[in-house]
């Protein structure tokens, strides 16, 4: 397996769709820490709590954060990785020739899934080593170590979050025959879950419970609530919700509830441990999608038959 | 035997693919697996491999059965498929090298062995363009290439010269044929141009609707009408007579003193009395099958 590892990650590193989309990424992720630096400059007082941790979620200015770009942004690359996983394989005719090798056939898609999560993984490490060298350059001191553990755990859950992505493309693979497909798949499944799930939930929570700006907090509650148990539904949204707590210390859960609950702002940073657990179940949730979508591609292609013709 | 295959079936959904098959293969020899499209060649191929199971049937290659040991036959034998297809932006080196890591053979011992395939089926020039401004023709010379860096027991090629002009088929089959001579591999090659594979094989089967209708030497097979006959303690004087004689076809040892005789309709007393004059038994007298010309009308013009 080994073997099938090496190949496909120099295949995919040394492709241009790859050069392409990371290229974006990395010159967002710069963008947006270079504008993050800027502010702090201008409200010194933030440097104080997790310099790097807001780097990467304020939204500075026009730009969405960070954190935001990679939650809509990332799925792309990494769909776009896995969609023609195996079925550019029959398409070329490769198939019958690698598989009449003596590997095992499982090994061939392990194989492909890890090195499209290697890839991945050298996109998100090197984003961060941009964030730590700005940052180191800008703010003159490196983060302390809490800081660095939930940037570590927030690695972790990125990838787990992309690989979610990599097998659905995978998936896509299997499922579809010819490459076209499925990269239009990909793409739409993409744009519903980053885009349409958003305004669909809006929509329906509306109708379902009117609002309006007199209504009572109650109403808004319900509304907000219908709204955050459809997009539950979306990977995005679990991301999302699972990494805020990684990266932003005081954050204490999404609903107005949390808010209500606690009435004041809450200040004081939870430590990693009890963040991790405001987000368990989304991160949990996050990583069933991503076991259950290449469990389905893995099978899909165990027993499909192999002839070309 | 090298393949053994009993009473093989294969249904697709509602087809028979295969219907009964029976196959066996010696060490070193040529085996033409004929047919018209469609009439179970890849099918056969792909269970031999491993990489179909067979619905019903036994099967033996090189010792193994396929379903149970799938990488023990694959590592013995070298398969070219129908539509032998490669990494595009890759050069041919670099395509035959990705082969050889999955086989796990040593990078110095791959390099040597890349070198001389490439070299045999005369692309040594071109190994470091990308497969993608290859021709048909030289794709289907790299995939034999690509079953020669396995140096297998058994190479399989399926349709090795189909869409081919008939100057490079024929080249491509005496490439074949030489490296059987010099590597003392076993081939099975299956093709729906009997006229123009049957020149290199020692052997060839019919194959139609799943099971076959004629198997034999080509030699045996091309020879109009008459009898076969088998020869039990043949001495070398009977032997030289036969094959003298006018009337018959050929003469072919196939075991020590054993003879397989092919022979005209009129031939029969005269054998007989070879028999009677040089001692030896006569095993087996029977007519012959249809002729491979009968069976391309039959069969393949249907
Ligand atoms: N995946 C499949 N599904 C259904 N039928 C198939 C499939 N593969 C092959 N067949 C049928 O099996 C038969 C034998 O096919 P094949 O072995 O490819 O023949 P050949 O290689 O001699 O042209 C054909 O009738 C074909 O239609
Ligand atoms: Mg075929």
């Amino acid at each position: 397996m080994r073997v099938i590892v090496w190949k496909e990650l120099a295949d995919h590193l040394g492709s241009r769709r790859f050069f392409i989309l990371s290229l974006i990424i990395l010159v967002v992720a710069g963008t947006s820490v270079y504008l993050g630096i800027q502010g702090f400059q201008q409200n010194p007082a933030a440097v104080q709590e997790f310099p790097y941790l807001r780097l990467l979620t304020t939204a500075p200015g026009a730009l969405p954060s960070f954190l935001s770009f990679l939650a809509f942004f990332g799925p792309l690359l990494a769909v776009l990785l896995g969609f023609d996983a195996v079925n550019s394989e029959f398409t070329r005719g490769t198939v019958s020739r690698v598989l009449a090798q003596p590997i095992y056939r499982d090994a061939w898609i392990n194989g492909k899934f890890l090195a499209g999560l290697g890839t991945l993984g050298v996109v998100v490490v090197s984003i961060v080593l941009l964030i730590f060298g700005l940052g180191l350059f800008a703010l003159g001191f490196p983060p302390d170590g809490p800081e660095l553990a939930r940037l570590a755990v927030f690695l972790v859950v990125a990838l787990i979050y992309l690989g979610f992505w990599l097998a659905l493309g995978i998936l896509y693979s299997v499922l579809f025959r010819s490459p076209a497909s499925s990269a239009l798949a990909a793409v739409a499944t993409w744009l519903f879950f980053t885009l349409f799930l958003y305004m669909i939930a809006g929509v329906v929570a509306d109708q379902v419970v009117p609002v309006r700006a007199d209504s009572p907090a109650e109403a808004w509650l319900r509304n907000e609530n219908l709204r955050n148990s459809i997009l539950r539904f979306s990977p995005v949204a679990l991301f999302e919700e699972a990494t805020l707590p990684i990266l932003v210390p005081t954050y204490r859960g999404l609903s107005l509830l949390a808010l209500l609950a606690q009435p004041g702002v809450p200040t004081n940073p939870l430590p990693l441990g009890q963040s991790l657990l405001v987000g368990w179940p989304q991160l949990v949730g996050l990583l069933a999608l991503t076991s259950v979508c290449f469990a389905a591609a893995y099978l899909g292609f165990m027993r499909r038959e192999i002839r070309t013709s | 035997m090298i393949v053994e295959a009993k009473g093989l079936k294969k249904r697709y959904n509602s087809v028979w693919a295969l219907d009964g098959l029976d196959l066996a293969i010696a060490d070193g020899e040529i085996y033409g697996l004929l047919g018209p499209n469609g009439s179970g060649k890849t099918t056969t191929i792909l269970i031999l491999l491993g990489l179909t199971e067979p619905t019903a049937g036994e099967v033996r290659v090189c010792g193994y059965d396929p379903v149970r040991q799938p990488l023990a036959v694959k590592r013995l034998v070298g398969y070219m498929p129908e539509k032998v297809g490669f990494y595009e932006e890759l050069s041919a080196y670099e395509n035959l090298r990705f082969i050889t890591r999955l086989n796990g053979i040593p990078e110095a011992e791959a390099n040597r062995r890349i070198g001389e395939a490439l070299e045999h089926v005369g692309l040594k020039d071109v190994a470091q363009r990308p497969v993608a401004t290859f021709s048909h023709g030289m794709r289907q010379r790299l995939g034999l290439a690509d079953v020669l860096v396995k140096k297998p027991k058994l190479a399989i090629l399926d349709e090795p010269t189909s869409g081919i002009d008939p100057e490079g088929a024929a080249q491509i089959l005496d490439l074949i044929r030489r490296l059987r001579d010099e590597a003392g591999m076993t081939v099975l090659l299956s093709s729906h141009l009997l006229h123009q594979v049957q020149r290199i094989c020692d052997r060839v089967g019919i194959l139609h609707r799943g099971h076959l209708v004629a198997e034999g030497r080509v030699a045996e097979l091309t020879a109009p009408g008459g009898y076969v006959a088998r020869i039990g303690q043949a001495s070398p004087i009977l032997r030289a007579r036969l094959e003298a004689a006018d009337w018959t076809h050929s003469v072919e040892e196939m075991q020590p003193q054993e003879l397989q005789v092919t022979l005209t309709e009129g031939g029969r007393a005269e054998l007989l009395r070879f028999v009677a004059e040089e001692g030896g038994v006569i095993l087996e007298l029977r007519p012959k099958q249809p002729t491979l010309e009968e069976i391309y009308l039959r069969y393949f013009q249907g």
